[in-house]
């Protein structure tokens, strides 16, 4: 393998991690006070607004059901209005972002809605408002399962990182296309597979770490 | 603690109802007319079976459930009526206990015991002494940076009752906050509780299944069947002047004294004709229940008494003993006479032959 493919490598390497990054903490930004919204909104919850909670419900689920291919591509109007460009890897973070914005707010819902009842209880007992109720105990009390679910969803975003190459975006999978795949250069191919491998298990790895750690309902994460 | 004078609030329930709608449009009716007054100070334990209608009763005290009809009274502040901020001043006022004690997995004993100072804004320089104080008075000074998976249940519910009383309030509410514990630490739990009403001053309602727990520190209780209270009063009283079938079932499971199965099988409520039994239900009170008064019954109207089942305990101070005999049945007007005048009371069961 050349000097200059290797050179290649690393600067795909570099795009993928800044494309998932600024879109897991872009999708994050939007998706969990949306996560949390619809985990507490239903009739009779603590934000309850039962209307608006179905019609985001259903924004929600449609965002989710589109390919994310399809959703690329559907976007590009809107991608170029707010970047000036459908190409590259800042355009490549708007479908991105778009895409985990859901996924993040529906793991977030799950999480929230695990904080057993009986805290919330409490926290309305102990004279709380409802915004005191989300930051100080549903948030926290989720926060272990959350870190997860983020893991899931920068896993997930790798491998639509890689989506973006085919339509012009840059990174790891673009690279593979142009070079593995279009130019026929199976060293390349195997190299952006195991990069992508490689920074998977390590994502994994670190998000089950802090989730452990940020977890006090275990003793085994004492010194005790 | 800082404070020695009593502060505890009155606590009163006016004509209070209270009804659910359900999904499918019908109606269940929780509370019916429910009147009940808690002096400032007290320990009130309300005591029914599951579904009776205690646990709303009780979480109308701090706005958790609000009344259908009717007034509820919290040191004279209308809490049914009670929104927003003026609610949740109301709350603070009011510490609750939880059978599953409701403490924050996340949180350290210190954190837990912070968070309602936190929710009420008070500084955070002034929340550590306030909690490390309310730490050693629950006896967990070494446990105040353990988490609640690292506590026994007991301890857990320490932690619960330092929280509940972080903003001082001048009530406290107790739901089932016993029931998940051992006997043993049931005891040291209720102590607790007690010490907390003496030296704070402050009233104390809890609701439970347990008749002994309203025995060991209830000063006043009420008994709550189908919606309805069906007696109240001080403790001493409704334990010795109940009528109510409800108390009935609740006192014998306390002094456990029942008739054995191979009577109250054959157990008849009337009386029919030729040689029959019948059986009484003797209760001990006051000065009273220490005398050996079966004895001279015996002796001064020369029947012979059937021992079936006895207790003798205690409710606070006072002695209470519990007996169930039978005589002979032409004699039961005259023996019950007798007994009645030396301050004891009957009542008849039923015959046997």
């Amino acid at each position: 393998m050349s000097a200059n493919v290797i050179s290649l490598l690393i600067e795909a390497t570099l795009q993928t991690c800044y494309m998932v990054a600024a879109s897991t903490i872009l999708g994050t930004l939007f998706g969990l006070p949306l996560g949390v919204f619809l985990a507490t909104s239903q009739r009779g919850e603590l934000l309850s607004a039962p209307l608006v909670n179905k019609v985001l419900g259903l924004i929600v689920n449609a965002a989710r059901s589109v390919p994310f291919i399809i959703l690329v591509v559907a976007i590009i109007p809107f991608t170029r209005a707010l970047v000036g460009t459908s190409i590259g890897t800042n355009a490549a973070i708007v479908p991105l972002t778009i895409a985990a914005t859901p996924f993040i707010a529906r793991l977030v819902e799950n999480s929230i809605r695990e904080v057993d009842a009986g805290l919330i209880e409490a926290s309305r007992a102990m004279g709380a408002t409802p915004f005191q109720i989300i930051r100080k105990v549903l948030i926290r009390e989720a926060l272990p399962g959350i870190m997860l679910g983020l893991t899931l969803a920068v896993v997930s975003l790798i491998g639509y990182s890689a989506m973006v190459g085919a339509v012009g975006g840059e990174g790891l999978g673009d690279l593979g296309i142009r070079y593995g795949y279009q130019r026929f250069m199976p060293d390349v191919m195997l190299a952006v597979v195991a990069i992508l491998i490689v920074m998977v298990q390590l994502v994994q790895s670190v998000g089950e770490w802090i989730a452990a750690r940020v977890d006090k309902r275990a003793a085994r994460n004492r010194g005790h | 603690m800082t404070r020695t004078e009593p502060t505890g609030a009155s606590i009163i329930f006016e004509n209070v109802g209270k009804s659910f709608s359900g999904a499918d449009g019908t109606g269940v009716t929780a509370l019916k007319d429910v009147s009940l007054t808690v002096d400032a100070g007290a320990i009130c334990g309300i005591i029914g079976r599951s579904g009776a209608g205690k646990s709303t009763l009780l979480r109308m005290v701090n706005g958790l459930e609000r009344p259908t009809n009717g007034t509820v009274l919290v040191d004279g502040r209308d809490v049914g009526r009670a929104r927003g901020a003026e609610l949740r001043a109301i709350r603070r006022d009011v510490g609750m206990i939880f059978q599953h004690f409701n403490l924050m997995a996340q949180r350290s004993v210190f954190d837990n015991i912070a968070l309602p100072l936190e929710i009420a804004g008070i500084a955070p320089a002034r929340i550590e002494p306030r909690v490390n104080e309310l730490i050693e008075r629950v006896g967990l000074t070494t446990h105040r940076d353990r988490f609640p998976a690292e506590l026994s249940g007991g301890q857990k519910q320490r932690v619960g009752i330092a929280r509940a009383l972080a903003t001082k309030p001048k009530v406290l509410l107790s739901d089932e906050a016993t029931s998940a514990l051992d006997p043993e630490t049931t005891q040291t739990v209720l102590t607790l509780l007690r010490d907390i009403s003496r030296d704070l001053g402050l009233t104390i309602v809890l609701i439970t299944h347990e008749m002994a727990v309203v025995r060991d520190i209830a000063s006043q209780m009420a008994v709550i069947d189908g919606g309805h209270i069906v007696e109240s009063g001080p403790t001493y009283d409704v334990f010795i002047q109940s009528a109510h079938p409800t108390t009935r079932s609740f006192l014998s499971g306390v002094t456990g004294v029942t008739l054995p199965a191979f009577l109250s099988g054959r157990l008849s409520k009337q009386r029919n004709a030729g040689d029959q039994q019948e059986v009484l239900r003797v209760t001990f009170a006051g000065p009273h229940a220490t005398d050996p008064m079966l004895a001279r019954l015996s002796t001064d109207l020369n029947v012979s008494v059937n021992i079936l089942a006895g207790a003798i305990e205690e409710i606070g101070p006072h002695p209470f003993g519990n007996l169930l005999i039978s005589l002979d049945a032409d004699r039961g007007a005259e023996a019950r006479a007798y007994l009645e005048r030396h301050g004891l009371l009957t009542e008849v069961l039923g015959y046997v032959r």
